[in-house]
């Protein structure tokens, strides 16, 4: 007999917005002119990212792990993180909705005569929008999934768009497709090992449910070989998407090669939701086999830091040299998984928030810089930027300073919560390597503002074009939030504290 | 609201007011960033009057929540030595601007910005001698880099990008470390006492000593580059070199006193035990650092390198006089930074004035300023003085204390440190006759001598040096109290004369 399941809808409503929202711009992209769609778009976009914000908001208080049958746990670390990606991917939708960063046709092969007519009309690939919103919801599931099949269902919605999203630059149209192509790949490999790591943790311990995997651990109840390659997989699936060592190879061609508003998205919001996916399979699932993954993690944190830092050195293109720093970043993130306890948890969504909108602004910055061909990347061409517009430069100077942890911006305080919750949780190497890579980071951060502020501008320089509406709130939304978080970080500790709970 | 708040506040809201007046309309900007720091100056003098010398302990306190969840508090009070810290802040910082009248004017950026960024340093540099609250003073200390490093790289001469990277670097990671440790305390304060940043209940913990010598470790090294002691000098003459004038005087007068100042004030009264294990040690670097910087400043060619150099000599002694341990030695130690400080003043004064109008820092390309300028040489003769401490100069009070606190724990410390008063004679006397000395070297004959404002703004350094040099002791009524209540915190009495015996 079937029983049919219960669902609270109110709790399960902000992703269904987003998914609402998402059909309705396909809809759109069908049956309305074209010459309307972007903006139509781009409106139904934010209007769902708002209402669900707000619905989100509404139901903030509500704890329950019935939410859809013991697959969907709605708590604290969930409104956090869901509320985190919302407000990230609201700018983020207004970096993307900014004029010419996509390509005119998506399927029109380069170089052909095919491209040169698709951009004489005029065109541009407006499915961007339900896109995005498809990610986004995978993103606010992923980190709320307590069962594996719904954790994987997660990967792949938030993944595939943005396979697609990667591949629509609109120059540069052959390294776009490649960084596209090398993404899906890549990803699809990792999300077969995420699979098959399920696979094992479900012969383990013979339940789905994060709780069920909890108990069964605490039971002993199985193989623990099962047990110990079902977690290595199911960490291999998690690690690729957060970008750390050694699956991060393909981070810095998808930021390059990708659009950079997207680049901006899947930077800042993709991180959020894996992280947050990480912290729930570890601190509910996994927390009572600390011995065997924690060395672990506690290894690839340390690698993927130094790598990160140290590989961001010798980059010549600002976009591979955020990449880079997004792995060192992801790094540090690990520290908070690492700590396994509540100053990590708390640390860990502090950080992402604080991550997440300089990541924001810094490659809003990068939409700035221009020539007649385009955005230019290329650092060597960046050199003096500081003179011709000292605001712009200013604002990058500061999200490199938070990337870099100097006090008085977000990313002090962040990087201070999350070395104080590892050695909370005794951890004291993995602190010490944490602040020699701050060392080396920070040597390549004040490289490139050297750059910007203390090199005569070459001849061929580039220009700053004037930002949008849009662009100028991005900036000074992410300027604000990173300076005022450094400031006052009692505003955004005082909800990740009091948030920073994960029902078990 | 404490006064010292207002101090703090005071300059920042000068530089932030520069940004009012006419772009154009420099010499507005400067007479204002000027009142400014007489404000500032004023307020300082005031606090000084009200500040009581003989009570023990924190005074002008004031404590407010910062960051809840960390339990950090925006705590400032201040004790005789961090008065007179003060005080050498807010009183060279008037001279310099009226001394570098000129020196934005080849500047990177505008105007304007220069005299922001020197009043930020200012207001940092009250605050970090001013906070009691160890998680607050780490923030001002790192966030102070940025202003130097801008000034530096914005406004000074030669390779001053490359100095000023060099200088940030160093100070960087030397923070980093600082940092590493401030967390550690914080733990251990988290599981004995609640979560706490306040130096006063940190002193209270109990550490097991491998973990106390190495949270001290990671203080002193930052403090030992800030300071800068040998071996992590390196950074300090590039910096030197290339800075303004105005902007050397207050990296090396002030702002490396913040290195010195928080060995006495974190590192001796947070981790005692440690600090016991480690003077050894810091001994051998600190006689070191006055042989090597003196050696090094007999050889230099290069006059901002000389004082440089000088400058790595004397923290040497600083840092002697602090861990000899003694009451007397820490007392000198403290009146040196004073010293040092109006010391160092004039030496970059005037010899910023000699370099502008020479256009060249080399030693040799001076000779015979003594009959084209004699009010510069004269200026330059009585720094010079000053920094072989000469009896009846300033700094002969503070070095001679210094040798005495020492050499009733560490006599031959004191021995070797004698030695480099006898360099110091060399490095200073050689300098002097080359440069103000001999027969006029061509080039020269048509020098201008110091003009009003610049005698104006080294008057009061010299005379300075003269009063403190005979009477040092309404200074050392500050200082004393403060000294013994560090010993004692620190677990330390005077050892008894073995005269007696």
């Amino acid at each position: 007999m079937f029983i049919a399941p219960h669902l609270d809808y109110a709790l399960l409503a902000p992703i269904l917005i987003i998914l609402g929202g998402a059909l309705l711009g396909v809809g759109i992209e069908a049956f309305v002119r074209k010459n309307v769609r972007a903006s139509l778009q781009l409106w139904v976009a934010l209007l769902s990212v708002a209402a669900s914000f707000t619905q989100l908001l509404r139901v903030r208080n509500h704890r329950s792990n019935l939410v859809a049958v013991d697959s969907f746990s709605f708590d604290g670390a969930t409104v956090f993180m869901q509320g985190t990606i919302l407000v990230l991917a609201f700018f983020a939708l207004l970096l993307i909705s900014d004029r010419g960063n996509f390509v005119a046709q998506a399927s029109a092969i380069p170089g052909s005569e095919d491209e040169q007519s698709s951009i004489a009309t005029g065109k541009s690939q407006s499915e961007v929008f339900p896109l995005t919103l498809f990610a986004i919801s995978g993103m606010m599931l992923f980190p709320a999934a307590s069962d594996l099949i719904t954790l994987f269902v997660a990967l792949e919605i938030l993944s595939l768009p943005l396979y697609l999203m990667a591949g629509l630059s609109r120059r540069r149209r052959l390294l776009s497709q490649e960084a596209a192509l090398k993404y899906f790949l890549l990803g699809a490999y990792s999300s077969a090992f995420f699979l098959f790591g399920g696979a094992f943790l479900y012969g383990y311990s013979g339940s789905l449910t994060l709780n069920g995997i909890a108990a069964a651990i605490a039971g002993s109840a199985g193989n623990d070989i099962f047990l110990l390659i079902g977690i290595v997989f199911l960490m291999v699936g998690l690690l690729f998407k957060i970008g750390a060592v050694p699956f991060h190879s393909w981070t810095p061609d998808v930021y390059q090669g990708a659009p950079t508003p997207i680049t901006a998205f899947m930077a800042a919001c993709t991180k959020v939701a894996a992280v947050g996916a990480m912290l729930r399979i570890f601190y509910v699932a996994l927390a009572a086999d600390q011995i065997q993954w924690r060395p672990i993690v506690t290894v690839i944190s340390i690698i993927t830091m130094l790598v990160g830092a140290i590989a961001a050195i010798s980059q010549r293109d600002v976009k591979r040299t955020l990449a880079f720093s997004s792995i060192a970043h992801a790094g540090f993130l690990l520290i908070g998984i690492v700590a396994l306890n509540q100053s990590g948890l708390k640390a860990a969504l502090f950080y992402l928030v604080a991550y997440g909108f300089a990541t924001l602004g810094a490659f809003a910055v990068v939409t700035l810089v221009r020539d007649s061909a385009g955005e230019v990347s290329d650092m060597n061409r960046w050199v003096g930027l500081g003179k011709k517009s000292p605001l712009i430069a200013g604002a990058f100077a500061l999200f490199l300073l938070s990337f870099g942890g100097i006090p008085l911006t977000s990313g002090f305080i962040a990087k201070f919560s999350i070395f104080t919750a590892a050695y909370e949780g005794g951890n004291t190497t993995i602190v010490v390597f944490g602040v020699l890579t701050s060392a080396i980071a920070l040597f390549f951060y004040l490289r490139v503002i050297v750059m910007l502020f203390f090199t005569e501008p070459k001849s061929d320089a580039v220009t700053v074009s004037i930002p949008s509406l849009k662009v100028t709130v991005v900036l000074a939304v992410s300027a604000i939030v990173t300076i005022l978080l450094g400031v006052y970080p009692s505003l955004l500790l005082n909800s990740a504290q009091s948030f920073a709970n994960l029902l078990r | 609201m404490s006064l010292i708040t207002f101090l703090e506040v005071t300059p920042l809201v000068g530089g932030v007011l520069l940004y009012l007046l006419p772009k154009g309309n420099t010499t507005l900007i400067k007479q204002a960033a000027f009142l400014f720091s007489l404000i500032t100056l004023g307020l300082s003098g005031w606090i000084a009057y009200k500040f009581q010398a003989n009570s023990p302990g924190m005074q002008f306190v004031e404590s407010h929540s910062w960051i809840s969840n960390f339990g950090v508090r925006y705590a400032v009070g201040i004790d005789g030595l961090a008065l007179v810290l003060i005080l050498l802040t807010t009183i060279l910082t008037p001279i310099v601007l009226l001394a570098g009248w000129n020196e934005a004017e080849n500047g990177r950026w505008s105007m304007r910005t220069f005299y922001l960024l020197m009043l930020i340093l200012e207001s940092s540099m009250i605050a970090a001698f001013s906070a009691t609250d160890v998680f607050l003073f780490y923030v001002i200390f790192e966030a102070m880099l940025v202003p130097v490093y801008l000034l530096i790289g914005g406004y000074g001469r030669g390779e001053r990008a490359q100095a000023a990277m060099k200088f940030l670097l160093y100070s960087l990671f030397g923070g980093l470390l600082m940092l590493a440790a401030v967390i550690g305390i914080y733990i251990i304060s988290t599981n004995q006492i609640g979560g706490t940043f306040d130096l006063a209940k940190l002193a209270t913990l109990k550490i097991d000593s491998g973990t106390e010598n190495l949270l001290f470790l990671g203080f002193f090294i930052a403090f030992a580059i800030k300071a800068p002691l040998w071996p992590f000098h390196t950074w300090l003459p590039g910096a030197a070199k290339s800075a303004t004038p105005a902007t050397s005087v207050l990296l090396l007068g002030v702002l490396d006193k913040v290195g010195t100042y928080g060995m006495i004030r974190f590192c001796m009264t947070l981790f005692p035990h440690a600090t016991k294990t480690f003077t050894p040690v810091i001994i051998v670097l600190s006689i070191i650092s006055i042989l090597y910087g003196a050696f090094l400043a007999i050889g230099q060619r290069d006059i901002n390198g000389l004082i440089a150099f000088t400058s790595i000599s004397h923290f040497g002694f600083i840092v002697l006089g602090i861990f000899a341990m003694t009451s007397q030695g820490l007392s000198g130690a403290t009146l040196y930074m004073v010293n040092h400080g109006f010391s160092t003043a004039a030496l970059f004064l005037v010899a910023g004035w000699m370099v502008a109008r020479r256009n060249s820092s080399q030693i040799e390309d001076f000779g015979g300023l003594q009959r084209v300028t004699p009010v510069m040489a004269w200026s330059f003769f009585i720094a010079g003085m000053s920094a072989l401490a000469l009896p009846g100069i300033s700094s002969f009070v503070s070095e001679f204390l210094v040798l005495v606190g020492t050499f009733t724990r560490y006599p031959l410390a004191a021995i070797l440190g004698t030695v480099g008063i006898v360099l110091a004679a060399l490095y200073v006397l050689i300098t002097v006759q080359r440069s103000l000395h001999g027969p006029i070297t061509p080039g020269n004959e048509k020098l201008t001598d110091l003009n009003l404002r610049e005698r104006i703004a080294i008057a009061p350094v010299i005379a300075v040096l003269i009063l403190m040099g005979f009477f040092p002791k309404p200074v050392l009524n500050w200082i004393n109290p403060s000294s013994h209540q560090s010993l004692q915190v620190a677990g330390y009495s005077d050892p008894l004369p073995k005269a007696g015996k």
